[in-house]
């Protein structure tokens, strides 16, 4: 089994990015540390996309010198899925800050406990 | 081809461009747009629906001009178009119901703002139920996330950006689970369309490889959309964002949009991975054990709140546990009382969270048991409403609820017999559980002793009113004619794979 490790190093790659995305997203409790740690989750899959669609020695699916052949490329699938995945990512990403921004506007801190408990304590007023 | 068969897809683009379009118009023409824009595509659905029933099989849409490995499709059977009709019926009864509270709660330029997201939801659920593309179904997962996460946010208080920013942490955590996931998969099978892709697995299971990569393809997939659909260890974030949102966001979040990643999750079983590979990998046993808990400890949760809208918000997380039991106890039938559960509790919790901000507008706004003691007698419709929902969770008959119980009872009999024994005993604790909460708070609601809050030229709002009767006619409807249903549901589970 570990010699499929070294030979997929980028898809390697990958998963300990995800997994580092994901802890931090799920764990940290600055809330910009967790938009990082989604951002950095999210490359990750691109990464390894990228990975799974690219084929050595060949370019980039874009027509240049008139070549027509399909063995000259790569596949194009994941690089549009990569592309697809970026808007979403980045609109989420948005969102979130835009989201923080309130947060931190009304709150003046960016820990998430600390910001539940201050919303808690709203109540009893 | 047919006429009708472009109804689908016209729906969810009709969707996307009133999205665009309310976000310019004035806070009321974008209301009238929204309703107009829900009533249009439930009686399109509606004639899709006809159309399949009259055909006896689902049909393909090609997206664009390229066939099946290559482009886009979308599919069509009878439970979709069901499915598709009934969500448009219960969001019409949701913004219905809550349209006062909208017009209190949102600001007024932001009012429009609201009725978007209310179309780009609609639009999401569409594409998510007809989607034949599951990188398709991932890009509206992440439209429904952000349109819920802004019907949360839209009420500009302290505890709704709170609950916003908890709910989009743990769906962002599912959404990158279920994109890493559709990445494996494709990088096993090759394909994204649903149908290629469960060919390709067939043929990758029958051969014996990769047994573990699908394990946890399938896990991730199953994990992700339960952290959206808040089933038990994953609802965190559920009480907070259903409790403190306007009630239409409360309504359409628990009704609509946990339903709609479930009938993902149903269509990721029979369609791409196929139900017998799922229980090879001995997936279904998991959910069966997560789900049964939640029926638990939803019930324990909601037996200890005190204020009305966070019992319904932990009421759901039983409720969403009924319907993995459903997924988990592994026979048709099951599934099928499954797919009924989807259906008899959207109708009732939505129900539920509309009469819940009737009573509570006739107790000074507030949420808790002490001020609605006797709101059953100031705000008659909604007490009624109230107490016909509550009933239907505990499963008295004639009542949508209780179909739903006989369904996963008489399904549980077929399966293997831990399950059914387990299921058995769960379901009698859960529904005395479920009667103990609230039958309580029908009583409550029914005890006049509070006369701080009575109002004699208090009347509720027409559009309330006429919801509410549109939710107990409904809720009536799922109770006895569910023979009708549970035909048009086994019919359409038949086509699905």
């Amino acid at each position: 089994m570990g010699h499929n490790l070294i030979a997929n190093y980028y898809e390697l790659a990958a998963v300990v990015l995800f997994g580092i995305g994901f802890t931090t997203l799920l764990l940290h409790k600055n809330i910009i540390k967790k938009i990082m740690g989604f951002n950095i989750m999210d490359t990750a899959v691109y990464l390894f996309l990228a990975a799974k669609g690219f084929i050595a020695g060949r370019t980039a699916p874009i027509v240049v010198d008139g070549i027509q052949e399909t063995t000259a490329y790569i596949n194009p699938i994941p690089s549009g899925l990569v592309l697809t995945g970026i808007v979403v990512s980045v609109s989420v990403t948005a969102l979130m800050l835009s989201l923080t921004i309130r947060l931190f506007r009304r709150y003046h801190t960016l820990d998430i406990d600390e910001i539940a408990m201050l919303a808690k304590k709203e109540d009893i007023k | 081809m047919n006429f009708v068969q472009n109804f689908p897809f016209f729906n969810i683009i009709m969707c996307l461009a009133c999205g665009v379009i309310s976000s310019v118009l004035s806070a009321k023409k974008a209301r009238k747009l929204s309703i107009g824009l829900i009533s249009t595509v439930a009686i399109m659905s509606a004639c899709v629906l006809g159309f399949t029933l009259k055909t006896k099989q689902s049909y393909i849409y090609m997206m664009g001009h390229f066939p099946a490995p290559w482009g886009n499709e979308i599919r069509i059977g009878v439970l979709e178009a069901a499915m598709a009709l009934f969500f448009c019926i219960i969001m019409l009864c949701s913004i219905l119901g809550g349209l006062e509270h909208i017009l209190q709660d949102v600001q007024q330029q932001k009012q429009n703002l609201y009725f978007t997201m209310i179309n780009l939801m609609l639009s999401s659920l569409l594409a998510l139920i007809y989607t034949n593309d599951l990188f398709t179904a991932y890009v509206f997962i992440e439209i429904n996330t952000i349109a819920a996460c802004a019907l949360i946010m839209i009420r500009d208080n302290g505890h709704c950006l709170v609950a916003a920013m908890k709910y989009m942490i743990m769906s962002l955590i599912g959404s990158g689970l279920i994109l890493i996931s559709i990445s494996m998969l494709y990088d096993l099978t090759g394909h994204l369309l649903m149908s290629n892709i469960k060919q390709a697995v067939a043929e990758i299971s029958a051969t014996g490889e990769y047994a573990i990569p699908m394990t946890i393809i399938i896990a991730f997939l199953c994990i992700g959309l339960a952290i959206k659909s808040a089933l038990f260890p994953f609802h965190s974030w559920l009480p907070d964002a259903y409790g403190y949102a306007t009630a239409s966001s409360s309504a359409i979040l628990s009704s609509l949009v946990s339903k709609g990643y479930i009938f993902l999750l149903i269509k990721i079983f029979y369609r791409v991975i196929g139900i017998e590979v799922i229980r090879d990998h001995k997936i279904d046993n998991i959910l069966f054990v997560f789900a049964v808990s939640g029926m638990l400890i939803g019930s324990v949760c909601a037996m200890r709140e005190h204020d009305i809208r966070r019992l319904i918000a932990y009421s759901s997380v039983a409720q969403i546990g009924y319907i993995y039991m459903g997924i988990g106890l592994g026979t048709q039938g099951a599934m099928i009382a499954a797919l009924f559960h989807i259906m008899s509790h959207a109708a009732t919790k939505s129900m539920l969270f509309i009469a819940a901000a009737g009573l509570s507008e006739v107790s000074g706004n507030s949420k808790d048991f002490t001020d609605l003691k006797g709101s059953g007698y100031r705000n008659k419709i909604a007490g009624a409403a109230f107490t016909v929902g509550a009933l239907s969770m505990v499963g008295i008959p004639l009542l949508a609820g209780f179909t739903s119980k006989v369904y996963f009872a008489v399904a549980a009999v077929d399966a293997k017999p831990t399950k059914m024994e387990t299921a058995m005993i769960i379901l009698a604790i859960s529904t005395i559980l479920n009667a103990v909460y609230f039958i309580r708070s029908i009583i409550s609601i029914y005890t006049p002793r509070n006369t701080k809050y009575n109002n004699p030229s208090y009347r509720p709002a027409k559009t309330m009113t006429t919801a509410l009767i549109l939710f107990i006619i409904l809720n009536f409807f799922l109770g006895i004619g569910s023979n009708l249903i549970y035909r048009l549901i086994e019919s359409g589970l038949s086509m699905f794979a």
